[in-house]
């Protein structure tokens, strides 16, 4: 069981490392979606046989919602202004992944020095999530579009996930269906966003935002 | 002293390396619907080379000349210290990894510097290539051995392959193992000059790498650096197929039987590569063996945590 639970973290780590090194917008939203069915099935590796119905309907609606309805959402905003198929990244691609391997480093450093109570799963699981939060955090601020910037978004929450699932399953379900539905919304008003943005300025670049005069 | 299983891979190897071009080719031929060569074109291929004679520009000296043999020295060499799954390599000791990375080295070095020799600037261009593409594959090989010694506890490549499939080293390394064989994957077809880093059939002058080095070489030199590209495909290649095939009965012969069965399988596995996949833009590359150190890396850090 712990070799499964090693390969989907490890697989876990590999998109958060594809989420850096790719240069296209629709395998980057593939990526992310990735993410979320992997995260889906977590559960059934960390306390297997503890996996109720209740817990398997919460993970089930929270992979739909994250692996089917939030990148649809993403790739038609993208259809819809427009937008050309290439990243643009502030920070190349190269750089990207190895400074995702700083970030790995990091992680695994502060989940060391992190002495939290009432871990159940393995502590190689906290630093995946940590991870998957700092990749997302870099996302949003190395990449230019705005699609991006959400993707970014949706890749920390991700790590969220993956953080309260190294604790107990069922509690941290329930508060996560709360955050999901936040992002769910930021996704949606962000999808309004681009759309306003690619429709004044023919373009979603949110870095020229800032030469904006009232 | 060495066992007869070792002796026996050496001797293989030497004879079936160029049957892999072989395999590859006509796996090729059937993904594009024709009949292809014959799997031992190759050695056909080597004959006929051996009965010409060679023609030397008068602006190479020596070193043109010693291109081939010190790199079919070396990478004969190389193949001496390579095990093949549960078998062996010929000789073994503490830190041989890094003997044939060294000779790999060797190998290349001197086909660069043949190249130079020409005094053609087009040769120049593809040694330039050659020598950044593989700086950045060795970290990629030398990170992924690491990774392997670091699980098995040892620094010989015969003793770090035994212990790769046994059942305390798959439920303790698992998926470090996978990552290290898909770095290595990659290694395997940058060294090789295969796509998708570079097309060994091509001969366009804008996307050559290897091809163009040993433009000039012609005769016995050219039988050399082909027989010597042949069998490091199969030094690479074995290293691969150790890990992908976890055969390790502890008898040599079934040990031997499987790894070169994977060795055969490994060269259907590039002829789909190859038949499959586009070369990668040129820029594209680096990028491509960045990633291959990652995983390196992030397998070393998982055998380690």
């Amino acid at each position: 069981m712990k070799v499964w639970l090693d390969a989907v973290l490890v697989l876990l780590i590999l998109t958060n490392l594809r989420l850096l090194g790719s240069a296209r917008l629709t395998v980057c939203i593939r990526t992310v979606a990735a993410q979320a069915v992997l995260l889906g099935v977590l559960p059934l590796f960390v306390q297997a046989g503890a996996v109720t119905f209740r817990v398997a309907l919460l993970c089930a609606a929270s992979t739909l919602l994250k692996a089917g309805a939030l990148p649809w959402l993403l790739r038609r905003a993208a259809r819809e202004a427009n937008v050309r198929n290439e990243v643009e990244p502030l920070v190349g691609f190269t750089t990207s992944l190895l400074l995702g391997l700083a970030l790995l480093g990091l992680s695994m450093h502060v989940a060391d020095g992190l002495r939290l109570p009432g871990i159940e799963g393995p502590h190689f699981m906290v630093t995946v999530a940590l991870f998957t939060t700092l990749v997302g955090l870099f996302v949003i601020v190395s990449r230019v579009k705005a699609v991006m910037q959400a993707l970014g978004y949706l890749a920390m929450e991700n790590g969220i996930y993956a953080f309260g699932m190294a604790f107990a399953v069922e509690e941290t379900l329930l508060v996560e269906m709360g955050i999901l539905l936040d992002v769910f919304v930021a996704v949606l008003v962000m999808g309004i966003t681009i759309h306003h943005i690619s429709r004044e300025f023919d373009h979603m670049d949110t870095d020229r935002l800032s030469a904006l005069k009232d | 002293m060495f066992p007869i299983a070792s002796i026996a891979h050496v001797v293989l190897a030497l004879l079936l390396a160029p049957l892999l071009p072989g395999v590859i080719n006509r796996t090729k031929a059937w993904f594009a619907g024709r009949r292809g060569p014959r799997l031992a074109q190759t050695y056909f291929d080597l004959w006929k080379l051996l009965h010409k004679g060679a023609v030397y520009s008068r602006t190479t000296n020596w070193v043109f000349v010693a291109g081939p043999i010190v790199g079919l020295a070396c990478v004969v060499t190389a193949m001496l210290i390579v095990p093949l799954g549960g078998v062996p390599g010929f000789l073994a000791f503490s830190g041989d990894f890094l003997l044939l990375a060294c000779l790999l080295g060797l190998m290349r070095f001197f086909t660069v510097i043949a190249a130079l020799d020409t005094g053609s600037s087009f040769e120049g261009m593809g040694g330039s290539r050659e020598v950044f593409f593989s700086a950045l594959a060795e970290p990629a090989m030398l990170l992924g051995l690491t990774a392997l010694a670091a699980s098995s506890q040892s620094l010989s490549l015969s003793s770090i392959y035994v212990l790769i499939g046994t059942q305390a080293s798959l439920s303790s390394a698992g998926p470090a193992m996978l990552l290290v064989a898909a770095a290595l994957g990659i290694v395997f077809l940058t060294e090789n000059a295969r796509i998708p880093i570079d097309d060994p059939n091509t001969h366009l002058e804008l996307t050559m790498i290897h091809e163009v080095m040993v433009l000039d070489h012609g005769g016995p030199d050219l039988a050399m650096i082909e027989y010597g590209s042949a069998v490091k495909l199969w030094v690479l290649g074995a290293l691969l197929v150790g890990i992908v095939v976890p055969v390790r009965s502890g008898h040599g012969a079934v040990d031997l039987l499987a790894g070169v069965g994977g060795m055969v399988l490994l060269a259907v596995f590039t002829g789909v590569v190859e038949s499959t996949m586009a070369r990668l833009k040129l820029l594209r590359v680096p990028q491509f063996l960045v990633a291959a150190a990652v995983l390196s890396i992030l397998a070393l850090v998982l055998v380690m945590r």
